[in-house]
């Protein structure tokens, strides 16, 4: 068998065109770089698009007493202590910058009465930090840093799905891809590679990613051999929608809740008064007096003095509670929590949530400025992904980069809502600069093995030629309700050895898919190649949340319902594949905080004394 | 409370000359509540065509992928309720759905779009500030917000006549593209002036302000008032009225 193939030569080749594959692209071609952007869906419309609330900085342009400082402590704290400080460190003190150069670049965010980015609310934030533009942040941004990237000299690969990533000693030399329109087969040489693959969220059945969202890139870079770190820990949203079906897990932005929205329970409710967590208590209102005078100062655009409202806690504080309210009995008509904005104007509520108002209107035929929403729990964000040096984004096999949601490490267990968007472009830039300075370092590319190109092609193009197998439709749909029942919000240790054990028989119903059709644009086939990465990126979340036996951030373990700070609170989970192809699970530790970053910190919530 | 409901979908690609080539097939499914178009595609992709070939990723019309004509009206699947669309389709008749039919056939609902991106790179970026210390405020952001709510879905395009019947595609930049240089033009930090490319490159004068358009706007833009007109009255301004001629000769005007 030989198939035709095309072969690309670039300095960098970049796989993912959201907000971190782009602006990484657009910082290689600065440096001079030859560069590809390879995605699967079209130029402007992956995830990032979606993306609703805001990007967090501390411009400091809401609340003067807003820094660099503040915003660190904040990763941190909602990280639950587990992310890397050095990315957080570089993340608080860059993202203002990268938001400027953004507006430089074109974007418009809301202002201001003074004439300056404004900045809203979000949870786990001390101030208000999350430029935005009404609800469509992500829109903004993308389409900012698409605008400014067709005038760099990037080509754009779209509609193309890597499958694979060459290496030549030791050293990422190269991809491989199949066009996903009319078929063909690519090999892309380059001389640094960036990962900007985005997230995993798929392998869930309720959950507020697309399609893209299979975990291929966290796949691609883990058959390299890169470490991938912490993939226990999955952000589960508080706020999806949940009624009509056809809807769940479509996200609902925080931002309702950072203008003032409040959730109820079936009795009517505040319920999130019960669930203020220990390390939080002196920073949430206790009465809802007092949220209601923090939320009035809100309104009137004037710097709160009272304390927040604890609908503004972190996610997975909120997300668990709306789950413990539907376990005792008290939840809404179609088993989540309500939200309710209806009590502002309604022109406020357009305005600030135009977005919202009309993704209610359309898809739930409710209007979100006379009645409450109802929501639940949706698998939103991978906090685990591959491991990068901090400064670079380079992952532990040289010549691939890592950036964006892909990667692992500022967000520790828990990410910070805003907090996504400025790590896109923050460690976007890193990565684009960086991979461009190593590109420059080297003068040929490396050499592609024939043999290895000629078994990933026909893998590749397996299914098309099996016939009388399953619908590759049904296999996806059967893995993510397993996911979402036995890996899901709440763990427990039994359930995730059942998942370990049950992944097993999906790789033979994957080896067995007959999507039928050809090779032009066949989404079955398509859907067919993407379940060996769903397979393993769910094999490793189970593996790294079967071992921590504790409860923190983004991962919850019923028998071990609680944070435990000696040993788990100091230690993050690292997967490798091993010399026979199996799964390996290691934990390491960050190195040491620095005094001077230690003390920015709250000092009670360290645990140094066990 | 489960009923089902027929699709007539376009199943086919081009022939070698790029003439669309299928047929009009029939599926029949189950219904739930609350479902939209796209969902019911999904479902035939699961039940009984997984090679059917659709484009989609937010499923809450924020990525414009979705584009498709349902009951002969330019609209996205996935922001289109089937409740909605089972009150306008006669009784015991199939719903419709076809791809945009003003661009090129892929394969059954996909087409190919990529005149658009080859167009957007010919419109010269936005020249901003180089130094950091711009101030504008909400007033002058709101005359632009609208436009940059666009998700490039091109259903404009598909709509409008210049381009659907006629095939400027070479001289006309469609109404897509007049809302994102309406944005440029009226952006409160940018420098440049591309009127002239507007009037003579980019063919303003072929719309005729039929509003097809503003009509099948998934994002809400009203596009012929607040950014075709004014690009209109920018251009007579800029080349027809001799005031504005003459301070421009004298340097005046940029
Ligand atoms: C509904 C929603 C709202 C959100 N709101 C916010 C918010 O308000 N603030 C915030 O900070 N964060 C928010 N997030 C999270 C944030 O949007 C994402 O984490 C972020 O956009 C991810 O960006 P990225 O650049 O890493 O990847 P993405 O934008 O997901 O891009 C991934 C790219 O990789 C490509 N790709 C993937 N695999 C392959 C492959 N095998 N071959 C080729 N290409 C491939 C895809 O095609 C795509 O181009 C939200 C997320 C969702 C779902
Ligand atoms: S108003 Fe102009 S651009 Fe819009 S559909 Fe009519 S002719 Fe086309
Ligand atoms: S202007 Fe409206 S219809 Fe046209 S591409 Fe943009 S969102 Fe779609
Ligand atoms: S799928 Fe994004 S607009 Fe329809």
């Amino acid at each position: 068998m030989t198939e035709d193939y095309t072969t690309h030569e670039y300095d960098v080749v970049i796989i993912g065109a959201g907000g971190a594959g782009l602006r990484a692209a657009i910082e290689a071609t600065r440096q001079g770089a030859s560069v590809a952007v390879i995605c699967k869906s079209m130029l402007g419309k992956a995830h990032t698009v979606m993306a609703e609330g805001g990007a967090a900085a501390a411009l400091a342009n809401k609340d003067p007493r807003d820094s660099w400082e503040t915003h660190f402590r904040d990763t941190m704290k909602g990280g639950k202590y587990l992310g890397d400080w050095r990315m957080a460190e570089i993340h608080a003190k860059e993202s203002p910058d990268r938001i400027r150069e953004l507006e430089q670049w074109g974007a418009i965010f809301d202002r201001t009465p003074e004439g300056l980015t404004n900045q809203r609310n979000f949870g786990g934030h001390t101030y208000p930090r999350l430029a935005h533009i009404g609800d469509a942040t992500g829109l903004e941004l993308i389409r900012t840093l698409q605008e400014r990237g067709i005038h760099t000299g990037m080509e754009v690969f779209m509609e193309y799905t890597v499958r694979h990533l060459f290496k030549s000693d030791g050293r990422v030399s190269g991809c491989f891809a199949y066009n996903r329109v009319d078929g063909s087969l690519h090999v892309f040489k380059a001389k640094a590679t960036v990962l900007a693959t985005g997230g995993i969220t798929r392998c869930w059945a309720v959950c507020s990613g697309s399609w893209e969202y299979t975990g291929e890139g966290h796949a691609l870079a883990y058959w390299a051999g890169a470490e991938m770190g912490d993939m226990e820990f999955v952000q589960f949203h508080p706020t999806g929608m949940i009624w009509p079906p056809s809807v769940r897990g479509i996200l609902v932005t925080e931002g309702v809740r950072g203008e003032g929205g409040m959730l109820t329970n079936s009795e009517g409710k505040r319920f999130m008064f019960d669930y203020v967590p220990e390390m939080y208590r002196d920073e949430f209102a206790d009465t809802e007096a007092e949220a209601m005078e923090w939320v009035d100062s809100i309104v009137a655009d004037e710097t709160p003095t009272a304390r927040r409202p604890p609908e503004l806690l972190t996610r997975d504080v909120v997300a668990k509670a709306i789950n413990s309210e539907r376990e005792a009995g008290r939840a809404s008509e179609h088993g989540g929590a309500y939200l309710n904005i209806s009590w502002r104007p309604e022109e406020q509520v357009k305005k600030k949530l135009p977005g919202m108002y009309h993704q209610f209107k359309e898809l739930a035929a409710v209007d979100i400025t006379k009645e409450p929403m109802e929501v639940g729990p949706t698998a939103h964000y991978v906090m685990g992904g591959v491991k990068v040096d901090p400064i670079t984004q380079e992952s532990t096999i040289p010549g691939l980069y890592a950036a964006g949601e892909a990667a692992t490490g500022l967000h520790g267990a828990n990410r910070l809502g805003g907090n996504s968007l400025s790590d896109l472009i923050t460690f976007g830039k890193r990565a684009g600069q960086y991979a461009a300075e190593a590109a420059e370092g080297i003068d040929v590319f490396g050499d592609i093995d024939d043999d290895e190109l000629n078994r990933v092609i026909a893998e590749t193009l397996a299914p098309l030629s099996r016939e009388g197998g399953e619908n590759p439709a049904k296999v996806v749909e059967d893995l993510r309700d397993m996911m979402q029942e036995k890996v899901g919000i709440i763990r427990q240790g039994h359930q995730l050895k059942e998942a370990l054990d049950e992944l097993e028989s999906y790789r033979e119903r994957e080896a067995s898919t007959s999507p039928g059709g050809t090779r032009i644009y066949n989404p079955g086939w398509h859907q067919a190649l993407e379940i060996g990465a769903m397979i393993d990126i769910s094999q490793m979340c189970a593996l790294a949340a079967l071992a921590r036996e504790e409860s923190r951030g983004g991962h919850t373990r019923l028998d071990f319902p609680t944070p435990e700070h000696s040993h788990w609170g100091k230690i993050n989970s690292v997967i490798t594949m091993g010399t026979s192809g199996e799964m390996e699970l290691n934990h390491v530790t960050y190195p040491p905080i620095p005094d001077h970053l230690k003390q920015l910190l709250d000092a009670d919530d360290l645990h140094e004394e066990e | 409370m489960s009923e089902d409901v027929t699709f007539r979908v376009f199943r086919g690609e081009p022939d070698e000359e790029g003439v669309p080539n299928g047929e009009m097939v029939d599926y029949t499914v189950e219904m739930d509540e609350g479902m939209v178009v796209l969902d019911v595609i999904h479902r035939i992709q699961a039940e009984h065509a997984p090679d059917m070939s659709c484009r989609w990723n937010c499923k809450a019309g924020k990525c414009g992928s979705c584009s498709a004509e349902v009951n002969g009206k330019s609209r996205l699947m996935c922001m289109t309720r089937m409740e909605d669309i089972l009150e306008e389709t006669p009784e015991n008749t199939p719903v419709v759905v076809k791809p945009m039919q003003a661009f090129p056939l892929t394969k059954d609902l996909v087409t190919d779009v990529q005149w658009a991106y080859d167009l957007n790179k010919t419109i010269p970026p936005l020249k901003g500030p180089e130094e950091m210390d711009w101030k504008f405020d909400q007033v002058e952001a709101d005359r632009v917000q609208e436009f940059r709510s666009c998700i490039e879905c091109m259903l404009c395009v598909n709509t409008c006549h210049v381009m659907r019947e006629h095939q400027l595609f070479d001289e006309f930049a469609g109404p897509r593209f007049f809302v994102r240089l309406a944005n440029l033009e009226m952006h409160p930090m940018d420098e440049d002036n591309r009127l002239e490319m507007i009037k003579d490159d980019f063919g303003l004068g072929y719309c005729n302000i039929t509003r097809c358009c503003t009509e099948v706007c998934p994002a809400g833009i009203n596009i012929t008032d607040n950014a075709i007109i004014p690009l209109k009255e920018r251009v007579v301004t800029e080349y027809y009225d001799p005031i504005a001629m003459i301070a421009k000769k004298v340097g005046l005007r940029k």
